[in-house]
């Protein structure tokens, strides 16, 4: 058990496959990281993402252990296999990294993403933002009289769905937080 | 232990308590605190370089031919960005040196104060780790755990940036201790792993081992289990550029450098072999050449600490995470309980196979009674300084692919050589922090005009200290080898590749209080090299040699192994537009 309270991949070692596939196929991993929480060490993630030219397409972090200084930092990335166990090993190579865990690999994992929407309009098209809201368990935040702010949290994809039926009824602004994200089980 | 002092005092105490005895260095006025602590005490000697890159060079000869930490202090803005090169330089070729750099006061920091730079944004990626110290409590174990990084694991640069209020305030001193920190890399490498490795070796047919850097950087320990491990298989074994020494040269089993400017023995048995050991080396693009046509036959086994380089670029069929030492210990003791076991007959025609690849002479070239081949003049240094105790680094170019190939090393840390990022300006102030770690050995420096002349300040260095390092430089007018690729790639259009300025180097080493030689004549150069050995006292050596030589073998780029070009007979239109947008 590690201070994730992740259990340890399928290889016995390490999160890292040693004996990836090499192959074409682009793979979504999410991946969490347990990094010392010092001046820079998001820096460090980043520039490295961007020195080697990988994709990061969500990424959140937050102080998760206030006493041991810890943060945890989640990574939506795109890839090939080759690419991914790269990315995994490069940030298993920064001093301040303390845990890579792959839970695309070690899953199955929840992953929850927040957002807020703007949506502004009147009549008809108001009344069906509002019934749809309900539909998808968003909530209302801040309302006038011709516009509301919805708080939605879910899946990636939910968030998608939800965004793209307020589009037609007025979205003029959309929020979200990135992708937070914990295996299942204990 | 701890004690009440100041930041400044502090800097000085973890160096000596971290057994530092020579820090490369310039002044200036963020460090100001630290060099009147310096001043003030004899443990540790400062040697005062003429440019901060070639503080961090020298701290890299002097690490590389010690095996210990190189340290360079230097001062805030430009100090630090003269750094970069240097840092950059070390992370490529994993080179464990300490930098300490002065900042401005932590409440001018975002200021764009007199010499402020952003020095741990800048250095991020050219760094293993750097730390900005903000509290005078938190400067020694910083230093501390900075030492400990740099030399932990795959070794590399680490920055310790320091603003002058930190360095003026006191606070508590702590002493090294075992590193709590949580950065501990594996040494081991997995069991199950190297027995799988041991079976292949077993009943490889066609084995070669491939080594690099890692072997130097796991110390001498694992050169000694590399020798033993070699000549009790027998397999035949080459190395990278950055591991040279780690094997003897005049070992029977030695095949010589590989990749692009290495020996056809060496490459062909890469192409042809059904087991490749790869033993700290990290299939650098110069060692590969056109990937998916690299050794298409063989089983490839990969140690390495660093879990980064395992299937980078080429998948290992067994990949080893471990140290090079803990790892060779681990292999020689399993296959020996396994009954040292080999196919000694296949492996036997193997080594008469590579006998008939080395008949092909792939280093001969055509001698000249006129002008001074650059290859003659290396040949005529290695007979002449063979064996004494002698320490070669090089600038980067030609020249640095002849040294490599016609220089032959006995020792591990005996070769310092910018490998990976190719700094043209390293060899000169690395032979001074060589020459300062070892007083009285012969350090050469085997450099081209050009290289030679983007550092020659540290030529200052030399004199200041006394440093009897001899300057050899092949000097054919030409950036040689950019010169090569055009005549080669670009149809001999010699884009800017010479100088029609260059300096006097026997009046320049004069000028700087040296011994200046010229020598442009091959029936002189004996009795040349031997004015320079002979000359306690640095010396610039100016080696004119023929203008317009290629190196030769050279795999060109978007090439596998087995296309190597032997000479100029094979140059004709042999690069296709694929290989002539690599580098």
């Amino acid at each position: 058990m590690s201070a994730l309270h992740i259990k340890q991949g399928s290889t016995s070692h390490s999160a890292y496959n040693l004996r990836p596939t090499f192959s074409d196929v682009q793979e979504r991993h999410t991946i969490a990281l347990l990094v010392e929480n010092e001046p820079g060490v998001l820096a460090r993630v980043i520039g490295l993402f961007s020195g080697r030219g990988y994709n990061i397409e969500s990424l959140t972090v937050a102080e998760v252990d206030h006493t041991g200084h810890l943060s945890r930092i989640t990574i939506v990335t795109t890839g090939t296999p080759q690419v991914i166990e790269q990315i995994k090993a490069q940030l298993g190579r920064i001093v301040p990294v303390h845990e890579v865990h792959d839970l695309t690999v070690e899953g199955p994992s929840v992953e929850r993403e927040l957002a807020m929407l703007k949506v502004v309009g009147e009549g008809d098209k108001r009344v069906e933002a509002l019934r749809l809201a309900d539909i998808f368990r968003a909530n209302v935040v801040d309302s006038t009289l011709n516009s509301f702010v919805f708080e939605i949290t879910g899946a990636p994809e939910k968030i998608d769905a939800f965004a793209d039926l307020m589009r037609p009824l007025g979205l003029v602004e959309i929020a979200r937080t990135g992708v937070a994200a914990l295996l299942r089980g204990d | 232990m701890t004690r009440e002092m100041t930041g400044a005092k502090m800097v000085v105490q973890a160096l000596k308590d971290q057994g530092v005895d020579t820090v490369f260095g310039y002044p200036g006025g963020a460090v100001l605190p630290i060099y009147d602590e310096v001043f003030l005490q004899n443990d540790i000697r400062h040697i005062l370089v003429r440019h901060e890159q070639g503080a961090v060079h020298a701290a890299e000869g002097y690490a590389r031919s010690t095996g210990k930490p190189g340290v360079a202090l230097v001062t805030s803005g430009p100090g630090a960005t003269n750094a970069v090169t240097g840092l950059t330089d070390a992370l490529m070729d994993s080179i464990p040196i300490i930098v300490l750099t002065g900042q401005v006061p932590t409440f001018m920091i975002g200021s764009d104060a007199f010499q402020e730079a952003d020095t741990v944004g800048i250095t991020r990626a050219c760094t293993k780790h750097n730390w900005l110290v903000k509290d005078t409590d938190r400067l020694a174990s910083t230093i501390h755990e900075a030492f400990h990084v740099a030399t932990s694991g795959r070794p590399g640069p680490v920055l310790i940036d320091i603003p002058k209020d930190v360095q003026f305030a006191t606070g508590e001193y702590r002493g090294p201790k075992p590193s709590a920190s949580h950065y501990q890399p594996r040494v081991k490498g997995d069991l199950e792993e190297i027995t799988e490795l041991v079976a292949a070796m077993e009943t490889a047919k066609n084995p070669v081992f491939y080594t690099g850097g890692g072997v130097i950087n796991s110390g001498p320990a694992a050169s000694q289990l590399l020798r033993e491990l070699v000549d009790a298989t027998g397999f035949p074994i080459t190395s990278t550029l950055m591991g040279l020494g780690a094997y003897p040269a005049s070992g029977k089993n030695w095949l010589g450098m590989l990749g692009m400017h290495g020996l056809y023995e060496a490459n062909m048995a890469m192409h042809d072999c059904d087991l490749m050991i790869n033993i700290g080396a990290r299939f650098d693009d110069r060692i590969t050449g056109r990937v998916d046509a690299f050794s298409p036959n063989s089983i490839k086994a990969h140690i390495d600490i660093d879990p980064s380089s395992i299937n980078k670029v080429i998948k290992a069929d067994i990949p080893i995470v471990g140290d090079v030492a803990h790892v060779l210990e681990d292999i020689l003791k399993i296959w020996k309980s396994r009954g040292r076991k080999t196919d000694a007959a296949n492996v036997k025609k193997w080594q008469a196979q590579i006998a008939d690849w080395r008949k092909v002479n792939c280093l001969a070239y055509t001698a000249s009674e006129t002008s001074i081949k650059p290859q003659y003049a290396l040949e005529r240094l290695e007979a002449l300084t063979k064996d004494r105790n002698r320490y070669i680094t090089t600038e980067v170019g030609q020249h640095q692919m002849w040294a490599a190939q016609f220089l032959g090393f006995e020792a591990p840390n005996r070769w310092m050589t910018s490998g990976g990022l190719g700094t043209m300006g390293y060899g000169t102030p690395a032979s001074i922090g060589v020459q300062i770690a070892h007083p009285d050995a012969l350090v050469i420096n085997v450099a081209g005009e050009a290289s030679w002349l983007m550092n020659m300040q540290e030529m200052g260095t030399a004199v200041q200290y006394r440093l009897p390092v001899k300057q050899f430089i092949l000097n054919n007018e030409r950036l040689g080898m950019v010169r090569q690729w055009q005549e080669l790639l670009h149809g001999e259009r010699y884009s800017h590749s010479w100088s029609e300025a260059l300096p006097d180097f026997v009046k320049l080493a004069e000028a700087f209080g040296a011994k200046g030689i010229l020598c442009k004549d091959p029936r002189d150069l004996d009795d040349a090299i031997m004015e320079m050995l002979e000359y306690d006292g640095p010396v610039i050596f100016d080696c004119l040699v023929e203008k317009h030589e290629n190196c030769f073998p050279m795999i060109p780029s978007g090439k596998a192994h087995n296309e190597m070009l032997l000479g100029e007979a094979d140059t004709q239109g042999v690069i296709q537009a694929g290989g002539a947008v690599l580098v």
